[in-house]
């Protein structure tokens, strides 16, 4: 599936000219491993490093980048020798791919690349995370994007509200989605999504379907004239990308009503900032602007909850909440040190579903439309 | 059966006759008391108290009438300085008992090519208890005590009624002399009953027992008159047990053979096994190798093709024990008999105040007028003129004082200087040390190891008496993996079957830490592990626990010397150990590499479409010399330190290269691979490459064995360095009395005897040609 159905074509010949690029990498890295082997040197590929230490922080763009140090990934070692063969394994799957000008999922590539290593009992893989890291490993490697490789991830997250889309040149009318929404693809770039009609004035990221749908239900979008998002949990690079767009090109804020536990200040810190393994893609991903509007450790007494909806806070909670706190763009945001010195004061954690307990629409009628007007949010 | 039970009472003896006629009823009387004491015969004790000897239960019966007949005939060859070649033969007298019959009459015949026993001492030899050459003297030897052989005898009389028999020829020209006597417990004498003169030695009858032995016999190699042209054959029906296992006359005689590399064994086991009392646990797993039809390995070993070669060069043919048609061959291994050991006087202090004083009392009766001064430099090693002068002056007597005239206070006080003199230790060139080519050697044939050791201590002292400490390793290859280690003792070449814990070896094995040489071992018990450990001590006089002789007394100085022998060789083992971790790491390394070049030449050939081929050949050809070059980086920390290989360490044996990982070409490219050269054990599987390997080591030692003609430092330094002792001269021919059988070589080369054989001064031998000793008293020793 998702065969690009190019809209222009000067789209078609970016496309072409994008995969001519991308294929051009992988020969070139084929290219150094048959010419090392042959001149009786150690092959090796060089990966940028997608670790924390190789992270900056660029506190002028407010996003976090990736940094020019480089791992080899080398053949004569016992620790990278398979994954090197995994490397050698999925550029070849790749350049296939471009060339019959198709595209496969994560696990597709998984299956692709699957196979007994000759002579022994051994997989090339032995699971997809295995496949999924080398894959990530050849993004940076090559430079090219994830779609730019042909693969997608599956679909995860959700939207509504008074926005219409084009979708591989399908209209989509984001306002008529009934209780489901539209899904969200793992690719929303330009050539496969467009923007065609927004009324909306800003969009809400919530963290999960549930929250999601309580706030559908309750049309809160047609109420604000918003745009409504979740992305099941951490959301994926889809998502974060048309979050992302809709920031950039329509110049909608985005406010997000995320769990108050240091895994929905993670969630937040990726869609503000960025993530350390996709560092690389910051540049497309992260929003500087986006908006925390909740759950805050300060609510459980403002707004008067009862004690049943704790959830108290574990040893590796208040040892990842630390962490949070001590990232550098926390560590000296007042905001955010106050909020996270709540958390770990309250002891406890809320999750957004929480305000239920106080209310069937409690959330969707008071919280959030106070929260707005009251401009109380984190940055 | 009706003579055993009026000879043998079935129950405990000695408190029988404790108790026997001292009825409470009848007023005793120091007169009817003194009506009832009287001499005891020694036979007559020893009939009763049988188990003192090792005749416990028919078991080991069997085993102790093995045992004493084959520790005789070697002790008789090495004296006359013939190689020994014996053979054993048991016969199942009652082959059609019932299966669950325990126990069975056997007759057991030993003949041996040694230099035969005139006529008449034959009686004395095996038809009296404590009769020997062996016991009065400090004088390296196996037996000690000269009851084995006759005890035998009489326990054959005692459970079966039959005389011993004896066929001996001391002259190879004559008739040998059959005799058979049965021995009288109430004398201590033998009563002959056939004394005739016969051509039939060694036995025909013998010849034809089995499928087996006739089929050795056609080609020469099974009691051919050639190879025993002396000797003497002992034959003893009992009652006994035979099963294999632990404590079985199997595992006498693998461990005879490896202690004895030296020794031609032969061996026609009975029929039969008898009931399993327990499940009993093979000696040494693969130790023999069954030969199809009978293969020429062995044979060739001990036969007539080494004639030519220089005594000490090892046989090229591979030596191992072989198993043909149902007869075990321990094959000779060295052509080459142990150095002649030296009898040596006490050392001062390593005597005791009684013996000292029964010393003196001899003196006096041997000379009149004997003066102390000479007695002490006659009497005793290491006593110098001058140190003999300080001793009398020390007690308050002159150089001219008689030893009649030194009373017992006297006695008493030289006796305490003696003890806290300062004297050198005894001399050590009474000890025959097996040697660490000759330990290899035996275990190389007895055991199928992969990697083999030994080492040889310098002579120490205990109480006085000098000893002499060898250990030897072997390791891997077949042995089984999960089981404890095996101790394997020996006392003077004779190895010890039963009370291993008790042993001071044994003790000595648990403190070694083992652990240091990358062996697994529970707190100071024996590693756990294919190897076996092999502990071998000589000395004058072997301290054993008891009468039985089967555990050597934990004395501090012995453990200790044991401990370093064993630590010599554990060093060894842990270069090897060392060694053979990193070959695997390495070939496991090379294994991960080759298996993935294959899937990273096809993927690159289908991207830019480089020859899969080439490709896959050169990156081959990186992994092989990185996976070289990464060992020496990884193992070193950064450091490239001189490798050394295990192999030249000093008296090791590594058979086979070890090599865990097996790597297999990748990417199914079998033309593709140069080279492979690893290849998969498959123990127990009677494989080509066994065989191989063994000749590989043999030619190895063969080739050390040369080159100690250069190099003495290289296999056997020990006796390379105790050699320059004594008088640098060529092995004489032996005495033309003992005709040397085909397989023995003639005179070798100077050069290739590194332990030189005096010419006899005298025949000593006593055991066999007879010159009777007085008996006297050793050591404090109960007999």
């Amino acid at each position: 599936m998702a065969k690009s159905k190019p809209a222009a074509g000067s789209v078609s010949r970016r496309i072409k000219e994008r995969d001519t690029r991308t294929l051009r990498g992988i020969v070139e890295l084929a290219d150094d491993v048959a010419k090392k082997a042959l001149g009786g040197k150690e092959p090796r590929v060089e990966i940028p490093l997608r670790t924390r230490s190789n992270t900056i922080w660029n506190r002028k763009r407010g996003i976090l980048e990736m940094g020019s140090a480089t791992a080899e990934r080398e053949l004569f070692n016992l620790n990278q020798a398979k994954q090197f063969m995994q490397t050698c394994l999925h550029a070849r799957g790749i350049k296939e791919l471009i060339e019959v000008e198709k595209s496969l999922s994560l696990r597709g590539m998984f299956y692709k690349g699957l196979h007994t290593v000759a002579g022994t009992s051994e997989k090339t893989f032995t699971d997809q995370d295995e496949s999924d890291g080398i894959l990530e490993d050849l993004e940076v490697s090559l430079g090219a994007l994830r779609e730019e490789l042909h693969i997608f991830a599956k679909k995860k997250g959700t939207m509504i509200g008074n926005i219409t889309i084009i979708d591989s040149g399908d209209e989509i009318d984001c306002r008529r989605m009934g209780s489901g929404g539209y899904a969200i693809p793992s690719i929303v770039e330009p050539d496969v999504i467009q923007f065609k009609k927004c009324e909306a004035r800003f969009v809400l990221h919530v963290e999960k379907d549930t929250v999601w749908g309580r706030f559908n239900e309750d049309r809160f979008w047609q109420e604000h004239n918003c745009i409504l998002t979740e992305g099941g949990g951490q959301p994926s690079r889809g998502v974060r990308r048309l979050l992302q767009r809709l920031n950039s090109e329509l110049g909608l804020p985005i406010y997000c009503l995320l769990d108050c536990d240091p895994w929905g200040h993670y969630i937040f810190s990726v869609i503000k900032q960025g993530s350390i393994s996709l560092a690389f893609e910051s540049n497309r991903l992260a929003i500087p602007e986006a908006k925390f509007i909740g759950v805050r450790s300060k609510d459980y007494k403002a707004c008067g909850f009862t004690d049943d909806v704790q959830i108290k806070l574990n040893d590796n909670d208040i040892k990842r909440a630390k962490e949070i706190a001590a990232y550098p763009w926390f560590e000296h945001h007042k905001g955010w040190q106050r909020e996270i010195q709540g958390l770990l004061d309250n002891g406890f954690k809320m999750e957004v579903e929480a305000m239920i307990n106080k209310g069937i629409s409690f959330v969707t009628e008071e919280y959030v439309p106070a929260r707005l007007k009251a401009k109380d949010w984190l940055e | 059966m009706s003579a055993v039970a009026e000879l043998e009472p079935p129950t405990t003896h000695v408190s029988k006759k404790s108790t026997s006629g001292t009825g409470r009823e009848k007023k005793v009387t120091a007169e009817t008391m003194a009506s009832r004491q009287r001499d005891i015969s020694v036979s007559e004790f020893f009939a009763k108290n049988r188990h003192l000897l090792g005749f416990d239960n028919p078991r080991k019966a069997l085993l102790t009438t093995v045992k004493e007949a084959v520790d005789n005939s070697l002790d008789a060859c090495e004296e006359a300085s013939i190689l020994p070649d014996i053979t054993v033969v048991i016969e199942d007298l009652q082959p059609e008992r019932g299966r669950e019959v325990k126990q069975s009459r056997y007759r057991i015949t030993v003949v041996d090519n040694g230099p035969g026993i005139v006529r008449k001492q034959v009686e004395n030899i095996f038809g009296r208890l404590l009769y020997g050459s062996k016991f009065h003297r400090l004088k390296m030897s196996r037996g000690q005590q000269g009851i084995g052989i006759s005890a035998a005898g009489m326990y054959g009389l005692i459970t079966t009624g039959k005389p011993m028999m004896i066929q001996t020829r001391p002259d190879a020209n004559k008739k040998a002399h059959h005799i058979e006597l049965a021995m009288n417990t109430k004398t201590n004498r033998a009563e002959v009953t056939v004394d005739e003169e016969t051509p039939d030695f060694p036995l025909q009858r013998l010849r034809g027992l089995t499928a087996g032995t006739r089929e050795m016999s056609e080609k020469g190699e099974f009691l051919s008159p050639k190879a025993y042209p002396t000797g003497t054959s002992v034959t003893i029906e009992l009652e006994g047990r035979y099963q294999k296992g632990r404590g079985s006359v199997d595992e006498f005689l693998e461990l005879t053979a490896i202690a004895n590399p030296h020794a031609r064994i032969t061996f026609v086991p009975p029929s039969r096994e008898s009931a399993a009392e327990e499940e009993d646990v093979p000696l040494l797993k693969g130790g023999k190798r069954r030969a199809e039809g009978g293969t020429k390995e062995g044979e060739v070993a001990a036969g007539g093709e080494a004639a030519e070669a220089p005594a000490v060069v090892a046989p090229a043919a591979p030596v191992v024990t072989t198993e043909t048609n149902g007869i075990i061959l321990f094959p000779r291994a060295v052509e080459e008999l142990p150095p002649e050991t030296k009898e040596i006087m006490p050392h001062p202090r390593g005597i005791e105040l009684g013996i000292l004083l029964q010393m003196l009392k001899e003196a006096e009766q041997e000379e009149k007028g004997y003066t102390l001064y000479n007695f002490l430099q006659d009497k005793f090693s290491r006593v110098s003129a001058n140190t003999a002068g300080e001793f009398c002056k020390s007690v308050g007597l002159t150089s001219r004082t008689k030893v009649g005239d030194v009373d017992h206070a006297t006695a008493e006080k030289l006796y305490k200087e003696m003890q806290e003199s300062k004297l050198p230790p005894p001399p050590t060139d009474c000890l025959a040390p097996i040697g660490v080519r000759q330990l290899l050697a035996g275990l190389l044939k007895g055991v199928r190891a992969e990697f083999y050791a030994a080492s040889s201590r310098e002579a120490a002292v205990y109480r006085g008496r000098p000893f002499l400490i060898e250990a030897a390793i072997a390791f891997g290859g077949e042995l089984p993996t999960e089981d404890s280690s095996r101790v394997i003792r020996f006392a003077n070449r004779v190895p010890l079957l039963f009370q291993q814990s008790a042993c001071s070896s044994f003790k000595a094995v648990g403190e070694t830490n083992w652990r240091n040489y990358d062996l697994q071992q529970p707190r100071g018990a024996a590693p756990v592990g294919p190897i076996v450990i092999m502990i071998h001590m000589a000395s004058v006089w072997v301290p054993f626990t008891s009468e039985s002789k089967e555990a050597v007394a934990d004395y501090d100085e012995i453990r200790k010397e044991m401990k370093l022998a064993l630590m010599e060789c554990g060093r060894k083992l842990g270069a090897y150990m060392r060694k053979r971790l990193k070959m695997r790491r390495e070939a496991e390394r090379r294994d991960v590499f080759e298996r993935y070049i294959g899937e990273i030449s096809k993927a690159v050939n289908a991207i830019n479409g480089t020859d899969t081929r080439k490709l896959f050949d050169a990156l081959l050809a990186q992994a092989k010399k990185r996976t070289a070059i990464a060992d020496l980086r990884l193992d070193e920390d950064g450091k490239k330190v001189k490798e050394e290989d295990p192999a030249d360490q000093e008296g090791v044996i590594i058979v086979g290269v070890p090599n865990a990982g097996t790597a297999e070409p990748a990417g199914g490219r079998q033309a593709a691979e140069p080279a492979s050269p690893s290849r998969k054990r498959a123990p127990g599987k009677p494989d080509p490459f066994a065989q191989s390997k063994a000749e590989a080591a043999m030619l190895r030692v063969a080739a050390r064995a040369k080159a100690d003609d250069d190099e003495p430092t290289l296999m056997d330094v020990k006796q390379a360095r105790r050699a320059p002792s004594k008088p640098e001269k060529p092995r004489p021919a032996r005495p033309a009395a003992s005709k040397k059988p085909a397989a023995i070589p003639a005179a070798p080369p100077p050069a290739a005897a590194p332990i030189e054989r005096k010419p006899k001064p005298k025949m000593r031998l006593d055991l066999r040609t007879g010159k009777p000793v007085p008996l006297d008293d050793a050591g404090g020793r109960l007999f």
